[in-house]
This record gives structure tokens, C-alpha cells and sequence, in this order.
């Protein structure tokens, strides 16, 4: 008996759960899409929206924080020590800038959006904007190179400290072949410096 | 008589397949109509997340564990933090912790109208995968107002979280709640105990509570099978033990205990107890900061950790051995989705070939997951 | 109308190619609709929008570029099918949907030809799409269409019964055959339609009805060849182009024949449902177009709400709910009909 009224059963409730899934559909006829027609209308990114990179190299000291802490490695920076005769100028946080930054890459399309390079930032000069337009042809278009400097006045900066170095370093040669008063310290620290090497090529390692 | 030669047939269901949820290879052997033999083949979207561990500080595996389940990756953050911080031994303030258990609660839900949407669209129900995904969106601006990101958030650092919540996100929230409440039983009523549906489910994919037990199965796939085995009750992380929730645990309530409605029926009902986990948690968020307890530079002493969460997909676990540095030795995560994929074959011998889609459908894998 | 052509062009094979020709204009047009249609309610029942761009306003111009872009596409024809059945099968299918359009009476004054056994012809007639099936799953030489075609061909015969069984209870209380005499017994106020008389079994041929046509014309639940087909596509995996155009609008004329056929058989036909009110032959095309929409839409609706059957669920449901039903019901109205007139 209890197969003829379990038949009965699922009859009935295959009526009655179509019509009730009926009705659901048939409600929703009259609800407003939730669709926004790209590109006419844009979802409004709330201010914290994780997209593009930028780099505001007004700020930038070179000090390769981000590119460290990028998991992908997409971040590529070189510096060049600034003679002590030139000025760079202040970042806006109040920070002397003392290195030039020949070389500030972001390839764009290793980039995996993570945000990790955004807080080590000492002076918060990179940071993720809103921008999610920026498809290109070529994917050599998408390496964005932050750099204000031109490759030939790169090249000019890495002469001059070059040469800076150099001259330095003979003057040190002259003066060490003959006794001379305790001027040590000035002279410890070029030494110091000139051992770096002119151009320090920094790029994001992990492994640090 | 001649004996009629039966032979058996090898199918393939391909990498490309509409309704394997990624990219999973089953190899059918069926006799005529009924299957014999399931065998999956994955490895296809491995992408070698515990050796790149290897080479990252404890800071930039986050985003590695992002991209593993990638459908609910504040869970993956979640259990890898926790286990990073036990091997710290740091507190972390307890803002953060209710703020994690609410966005990880989140995340369930949207990670299973994920699942309760693809499933609807694999049995042949168009609807129900949109209105899923219209809620899911709700969440995603929840989650974007917040910490930037959409799917991969890399918002739980260890130590703390990468932003703290904005102020319009506690009323969002609850707005939410409010919203979402009516959708599941418009769901129920539209999918879940639709005659059709319920034929084509119940009676499926029976896994019985002892073989998804030997099996190492976990989350809605072993408590479909009566299993009442969750780590946020059984072996409570964080502050889930302040929080009062039910265990979803499937009854048999269509057909057998532990078929695929019973697993269907356990993500829609645990979708209403995140949102009680969610009302008792937004409301008591107490003050502070959340970047108080991060540490400058992560450097564990030498020493390894096991810890274990609840994702949406059950348990899933990190082992992290850690020799002193700032990289770790090892990370290995325990996938869930990797150890329910392992049941296919036991579950879909001498069920049709019309009913593997269902049966694959409701263990709910993530190919993210299963291939790390 | 028929009588017009037949008395401008006199009787001959002019006239009876015109007037055979006459169902196109409603069928190209309608299938374009229908399209646009079925894009529209499923997108709006999810909440969504639909096509919007194709042509300014609501993206109508959707299915002329859906249509264009068929047509524009490589005529692929696998070297080791069955040239002649290959071709044939499309052909074969959308003519026996077509010629169903000679026996609907669009209104009082038109029907293509009021044969005395409308209804029987009719359903003999719509047959033939299950050989025209058959001949697409065999032809294309690959073992998943020929299963498919198999599979739908078994779907498409086991409903015809049930399906003819309830239009034989139409016909017990009408005691004609013919669709045009169906109609007229129809007329008058909307409480004199069909369904509503015999309460309540009418209504229950009708639910019969309705759901044996969903599935011969292969619409959720019982879209088996269309949707995933376990595995590949059905019988027209191997078509490309136009000539899988041919068997989409096979579909969409199989649709709106069904409802049409609903709507004379239960609701009235080319009856207004106001009496005298708005009636007349040029305002019967008018209901009875309205009608076959509104069936039309119905079956939208229901292709957007419900999941699909499994092929076996499917034949249980054929061969065990609808067919005992059918039968039964036609012995009450059989009974109801000869003890109360």
C-alpha cells in the first residue's frame, strides 16, 4: 500500500514544487536587473580598491623596500648615488632624497595584486589605485618604467659619480703616500663608500 | 546460445568539461549504461604552491594561500595565520580575531552558493546559479570595501590583518544579513525541494559514515553522511567556541543518509548558522588595532606546527617546518578538496553515467585545491 | 483566405503553392521573436538584462546577428557520414514541423485545409520529426549522436502516446475530429472553452497534454539532447551553420505549433474569450496567435524554473504517470459523456 501512495506522493509534490518554483521565477520577472551595462555605467570602486600600481616618484628615495617585499618579483629598481654637491630635494614627508633612481620598473603583468609592497613604503609614494583599464597589445607595454630620469641622463649620473669615485680615490692614493694629520674620518668614509661601487643594482629578491 | 560478449567501455570525461568544476580528468570504465570504475586525474592546474613557499618570507606566502581554494581564500589566509602564529606563539588582539571569524564566516556563505549555484546549473537549473551569484556579489563588495580585493584578498597577515574594517561595514553587514535570510528560502523552495531535483539527488553518491571516515573525507561531504565531525565545535580554533551555531549534520531526510541532496542540504542549512555566527559576532566587535601584534620581521624559532581549519571544503590543514630564517622549510597544506576526490571512485560505482555529474557536483571540489 | 487565393490564381498548382507558402510568413518572424523572447523572460526572470546593444533599443536585432552569424559560418560535413541522409535529416525534420501549419485554423475563415481528420493528421504528421531525428544521430557517424538521437527519438515516441490520449478525450467531447468543428464547439464566452467543461478532468487532459508536448519538442525538463547529454551533444553535434539553424527553427515551429494546438484544443482557439466581443475572422488570427504566445511563453517559464530529468526518470514519467492517467481519464469522460450527453 505504501508504494501506491508513495507514487501518489511524488506526484503530487512534482505539481506543487513546479508551481511553486513558477511563482519564484514569475516574481522575478518584475525585479530591476542587478546588471550595470559596462562600459556606460561603472560600479564605483570603493577608495581602498586594489588595482593598478602607481608610484609618485616625487617621494621616492630608492630605498627598495617594495621590490623586496613583492612575492613575484615584478618591482625592478636601480640607484645612483647622488654627489654631494647635487640636491634632490624633500619628500613630502620631510625626508632628504639622496639616491637617483635611474631605474624604477614595474612589470604590471607579473604584478598578482597582493598589496604587499604598499605599506613597507617609508614615505607611501606607491600605492594601488583604482585604474582596471589598462590592457595593451603588447605585453612589452605593460613593464611600466616610473623613472623620471631619461636612459641618457641615467647614464650621465653613473659618469659623474664614476667619476666622483675615481677622483676621490686618486686623491686618496696622493694623500696616503704622505704623512698626513688626522683627517680620518672623511676620508674612512669615502674609502667606505667608493668600495660600493658606483651604481648599486638593486633588484626585488626574495631571499632575503 | 552464443554468450553475448560484454565488454567494458573506457569514457573519458575531459580536462574540458562543462560540469567538472575545472579542470579534472574522470576516467569512466562503464558497462553499458552503469559505471564501474571513476578514476580522476588531476595534476592539471598545479601550480607547485609549497615549494614557492620555500623561497618567500612568512609575510609573501599569503598570497600563495590566496590562490590555492581560490574560491575561498580568506579561509586558506585563515588557517595558514593561525598556524603561523602558533609557531610565534603571539596573541593577536581580539578585534582581530572576531573581525577573521566574521570575514571567514563571509566567506563560507559565498563559498557555498558558489558550490549550491554550479551545482544547480550542472543538474540543469539555470536560475538558481544567478540569483546565488547576485547574493555572492553582496559579499564581494563587502569584502572589497574592505581590503581592496574581490577573490584574493591577502587580508589576514600574520599577526593581524593587512586593513582594518571601514566604518560603513558593521550596517553593511547587517543589511546583508537582513537580505540574505529571505534568498535562502527562495532558494530552498526554487532548487533544494524541487520534485525534479530532489529525484535526481537523493539516493546518489551514497557514502556511507564509516567509508568517508576511512576515506580522511571532511566538511559538508562527511557530515552529509551523519558525521557530526566540525573543527569549528570539535577542535575550535580562534574564538569559535564564544559562538553559538549548529553543526549541519545530513539525516537521510529524501532518500539515504550521505547521499548528494544530504550534502546539498548541509551547505544550504550551514549557510544559515555562518549568518548566526555572523549576528552574534558584528555586534560585539571590541576596539583596537590590528596591525598592533604584526611582527617587523617574521622569524619563527626553529620548530614545526600543524594547524588545522574549517574551510568550506572541510579540513584544511598546514604543516609548517620552520629552521630559524625568515623563509619557511616547508609548508604543506592538506587540500580537502585533494582527500574528497579521492572518494569518487568508491561513491559512483553502479550509479548511471547521467549520475556522475550529480555525484561530482555535490563532494564540491575546487581544482585550485586539489592540484595547490 | 484559402478560397480567396484559389479564386484569384484559380485552381491549380499556383494557388496551392501560395497558399502552402502561407504559414512561412507567420513562421520567420515569429522564430525571430521567439528567440529574442526566450533571451529576454530567461534574462529578466535572473535578474539580469538580456541582450541590450544589437540594434538600439532591448538588443531586438539579437537574433537577425544570431542568424547572420549561422549563416556566415563553414558548412562542415564530416567525410565519413551518410552524405544523403546527413542532408536530408534537417530538411526532413523542419518540414514535418511545417506541415502540422496546414491543419491550425487560424481563424474562422482560414485554414489551410479543413481535412475532416484535422487532429489525427496532425499527430501522425508530427511524428515524422522522430524519423527526421533518427536520420541526423545516424548519419552523423559518431557513436554519442547516434545514442542521443536514439535517446530522443525513444523520449519523443513514448510521449506521443500519452499526448494522443488526451487529444482523444477532447475529441469524445466534441465528437469531431476535425480542429475547425473543435473550435466552433468553443464558441462563446471563456467558461465555454474545453478546460473548463467536464470539471475537472478537462483540466487534467490538459496538464497531460501540455506536458507530453514539452517533451516532444524537447524543452526542460526533458531538453536530455540539448543539455549536457551526459557527454556531448545530442543528434546535432555534427551540424554547423545553416543546417543547424534548420533544426533550431524546427524547434521554435515544434513550440508554437504545441501551444497553438493547446489553445484549439482546450481554450477556444480563434475564440474570444468575450462572447461576441472582439470576434470576428480577422480577430480570430489575432486570439489565436495570442494564445499560442502566451503557451509559447509558458513554456519559457518553464524551461528557466526547473532542472532537468534523467532519460530514465523521463520514461517513468511517460510510461507510468502520464499514460495511466491518460487512460483513466479517458474512461470518465468517456463515461461522463455517454451517460450525460
Amino acid at each position: 500500500m505504501s508504494a501506491v501512495r508513495n507514487y501518489f506522493t511524488v506526484i503530487w509534490k512534482g505539481i506543487w514544487t513546479t508551481l511553486v518554483g513558477m511563482r519564484i521565477t514569475f516574481r522575478h520577472l518584475f525585479v530591476p536587473a542587478v546588471t550595470l551595462q559596462y562600459p556606460d555605467e561603472r560600479m564605483p570602486l570603493p577608495e581602498r580598491a586594489r588595482n593598478r600600481l602607481y608610484v609618485n616618484m616625487d617621494d621616492c628615495i630608492g630605498c627598495n623596500q617594495c621590490a623586496m617585499a613583492c612575492p613575484v618579483d615584478c618591482i625592478t629598481i636601480e640607484t645612483v648615488k647622488s654627489l654631494p654637491t647635487e640636491d634632490l630635494g624633500v619628500t613630502s614627508t620631510g625626508q632628504k632624497k639622496r639616491l637617483w633612481v635611474t631605474k624604477f620598473d614595474i612589470d604590471i603583468g607579473k604584478c598578482c595584486y597582493c598589496g604587499l609592497c604598499v605599506p613597507p613604503c617609508p614615505t607611501e609614494c606607491i600605492y594601488m589605485t583604482d585604474v582596471y583599464e589598462f590592457s595593451e597589445y603588447d605585453r612589452k607595454d605593460l613593464i611600466y618604467h616610473f623613472s623620471v630620469l631619461t636612459p641618457e641622463e641615467a647614464e650621465e649620473k653613473k659618469r659623474q659619480v664614476g667619476s666622483a669615485e675615481k677622483g676621490t680615490a686618486s686623491k686618496k692614493v696622493a694623500t696616503a703616500n704622505q704623512p698626513q694629520p688626522a683627517v680620518s674620518g672623511t676620508e674612512s668614509k669615502v674609502a667606505a663608500s667608493s668600495e660600493k661601487g658606483p651604481v648599486t643594482e638593486q633588484t626585488g629578491g626574495a631571499n632575503k | 546460445m552464443a554468450e553475448l560478449r560484454t565488454e567494458e567501455m573506457v569514457l573519458n570525461m575531459g580536462p574540458q568539461h562543462p560540469s567538472t568544476h575545472g579542470v579534472l580528468r574522470v576516467e569512466l570504465v562503464v558497462d553499458g549504461e552503469v559505471v564501474v570504475d571513476a578514476v580522476p586525474h588531476i595534476g592539471y592546474l598545479h601550480r607547485c604552491f609549497e615549494k614557492h613557499a620555500e623561497a618567500m618570507t612568512y609575510q609573501q606566502v599569503v598570497p600563495y594561500c590566496d590562490r590555492m581554494d581560490y574560491l575561498s581564500s580568506m579561509s586558506n589566509d585563515f588557517g595558514y595565520v593561525l598556524a603561523v602564529e602558533k609557531l610565534l606563539k603571539i596573541e593577536v588582539p581580539e578585534r582581530v580575531q572576531y573581525i577573521r571569524v566574521i570575514m571567514a564566516e563571509l566567506q563560507r556563505i559565498a563559498s557555498h552558493l558558489v558550490a549550491v549555484g554550479t551545482y544547480g546549473l550542472d543538474i540543469g537549473a539555470f536560475t538558481p546559479f544567478l540569483y546565488c551569484f547576485r547574493d555572492r556579489e553582496k559579499i564581494l563588495d563587502l569584502f572589497e570595501m574592505t581590503c581592496g580585493a574581490r577573490l584574493l584578498y591577502n587580508y589576514m597577515w600574520p599577526g593581524g590583518l593587512s586593513h582594518d574594517i571601514p566604518p560603513q561595514f558593521v550596517e553593511k553587514t547587517k543589511q546583508f544579513i537582513k537580505e540574505f535570510r529571505p534568498t535562502i528560502v527562495e532558494l530552498n523552495n526554487l532548487l533544494t525541494y524541487n520534485e525534479i531535483f530532489v529525484k535526481r539527488t537523493a539516493n546518489i553518491g551514497v557514502l556511507p559514515a564509516d567509508v568517508a571516515i576511512n576515506y580522511g573525507a571532511s566538511g559538508p561531504t562527511l557530515r552529509g553522511s551523519g558525521v557530526n565531525w566540525d573543527l569549528r565545535r570539535n577542535d575550535p580554533y580562534s574564538i569559535y567556541d564564544r559562538f553559538d551555531f549548529d553543526v549541519v549534520v545530513g539525516k537521510g531526510e529524501m532518500g539515504t543518509v550521505g547521499d548528494c541532496w544530504d550534502r546539498h542540504i548541509v551547505r544550504m542549512r550551514e549557510m544559515e548558522q555562518s549568518l548566526r555566527i555572523i549576528e552574534q559576532a558584528i555586534d560585539n566587535i571590541p576596539d583596537g588595532d590590528v596591525k598592533a601584534a604584526i611582527p617587523k620581521r617574521v622569524r619563527p624559532p626553529v620548530g614545526e606546527v600543524y594547524f588545522r581549519t574549517e574551510t568550506p571544503r572541510g579540513e584544511l590543514g598546514y604543516y609548517i617546518v620552520s629552521d630559524g630564517s625568515g623563509n619557511p622549510y616547508r609548508v604543506k597544506a592538506r587540500a580537502p578538496s585533494f582527500v574528497n576526490l579521492s572518494l569518487l571512485p568508491e561513491i559512483s560505482r553502479g550509479y548511471l553515467i547521467a549520475d556522475m555529474i550529480a555525484i561530482i557536483g555535490s563532494i564540491d571540489i575546487v581544482l585550485g585545491d586539489v592540484d595547490r | 483566405m484559402d478560397n480567396f487565393i484559389i479564386s484569384r490564381f484559380g485552381n491549380g498548382v499556383l494557388s496551392a503553392v501560395l497558399s502552402s507558402l502561407l504559414p512561412l510568413i507567420w513562421i520567420f518572424p515569429y522564430a525571430l521573436f521567439a528567440i529574442w523572447l526566450e533571451l529576454k523572460v530567461a534574462a529578466h526572470m535572473q535578474d539580469r538584462l538580456g541582450p541590450m546593444r544589437t540594434g538600439r533599443w532591448h538588443g531586438w536585432l539579437q537574433p537577425v546577428a544570431d542568424v547572420v552569424k549561422l549563416l556566415q559560418k563553414e558548412d562542415v560535413i564530416a567525410t565519413a557520414t551518410d552524405k544523403i541522409l546527413f542532408l536530408v535529416a534537417p530538411v526532413i525534420v523542419f518540414s514535418a514541423s511545417y506541415a502540422v501549419y496546414a491543419a491550425i485554423p487560424f481563424s474562422p475563415a482560414y485554414i489551410g485545409t479543413d481535412i475532416n481528420v484535422g487532429i489525427f493528421y496532425i499527430i501522425a504528421i508530427g511524428a515524422l520529426v522522430s524519423l527526421g531525428i533518427l536520420m541526423a544521430g545516424w548519419a552523423s557517424n559518431n557513436k554519442w549522436s547516434l545514442l542521443g538521437a536514439m535517446r530522443t527519438a525513444a523520449q519523443l515516441v513514448s510521449y506521443e502516446i500519452p499526448s494522443s490520449l488526451a487529444v482523444l478525450s477532447v475529441v469524445m467531447v466534441v465528437g469531431s475530429l476535425s480542429l475547425q468543428d473543435i473550435c466552433k464547439a468553443q464558441e462563446g464566452w471563456f467558461w465555454n472553452w474545453i478546460v473548463f467543461s467536464k470539471f475537472p478532468f478537462m483540466v487534467l487532459a490538459f496538464f497531460i497534454y501540455f506536458v507530453a508536448s514539452l517533451a516532444e519538442t524537447n524543452r526542460v525538463p526533458f531538453d536530455i539532447p540539448e543539455g549536457e547529454s551526459e557527454l556531448v551533444a545530442g543528434y546535432h553535434t555534427e551540424y554547423s551553420g545553416m543546417r543547424f539553424a534548420v533544426f533550431f527553427l524546427a524547434e521554435y515551429s515544434n513550440m508554437f505549433v504545441v501551444s497553438a494546438i493547446t489553445a484549439v484544443l482546450f481554450f477556444g482557439g480563434w475564440n474570444s474569450p468575450f462572447g461576441n466581443f472582439m470576434s470576428g475572422p480577422v480577430w480570430g488570427v489575432f486570439w489565436l496567435l495570442g494564445k499560442g504566445m502566451f503557451f509559447v511563453f509558458v513554456q519559457m517559464w518553464l524551461r528557466w524554473t526547473l532542472p532537468r530529468f534523467r532519460v530514465d526518470q523521463l520514461m517513468y514519467l511517460s510510461w507510468k504517470v502520464l499514460t495511466p492517467f491518460a487512460l483513466a481519464n479517458i474512461a470518465v469522460i468517456g463515461l461522463w459523456v455517454i451517460l450525460r450527453g
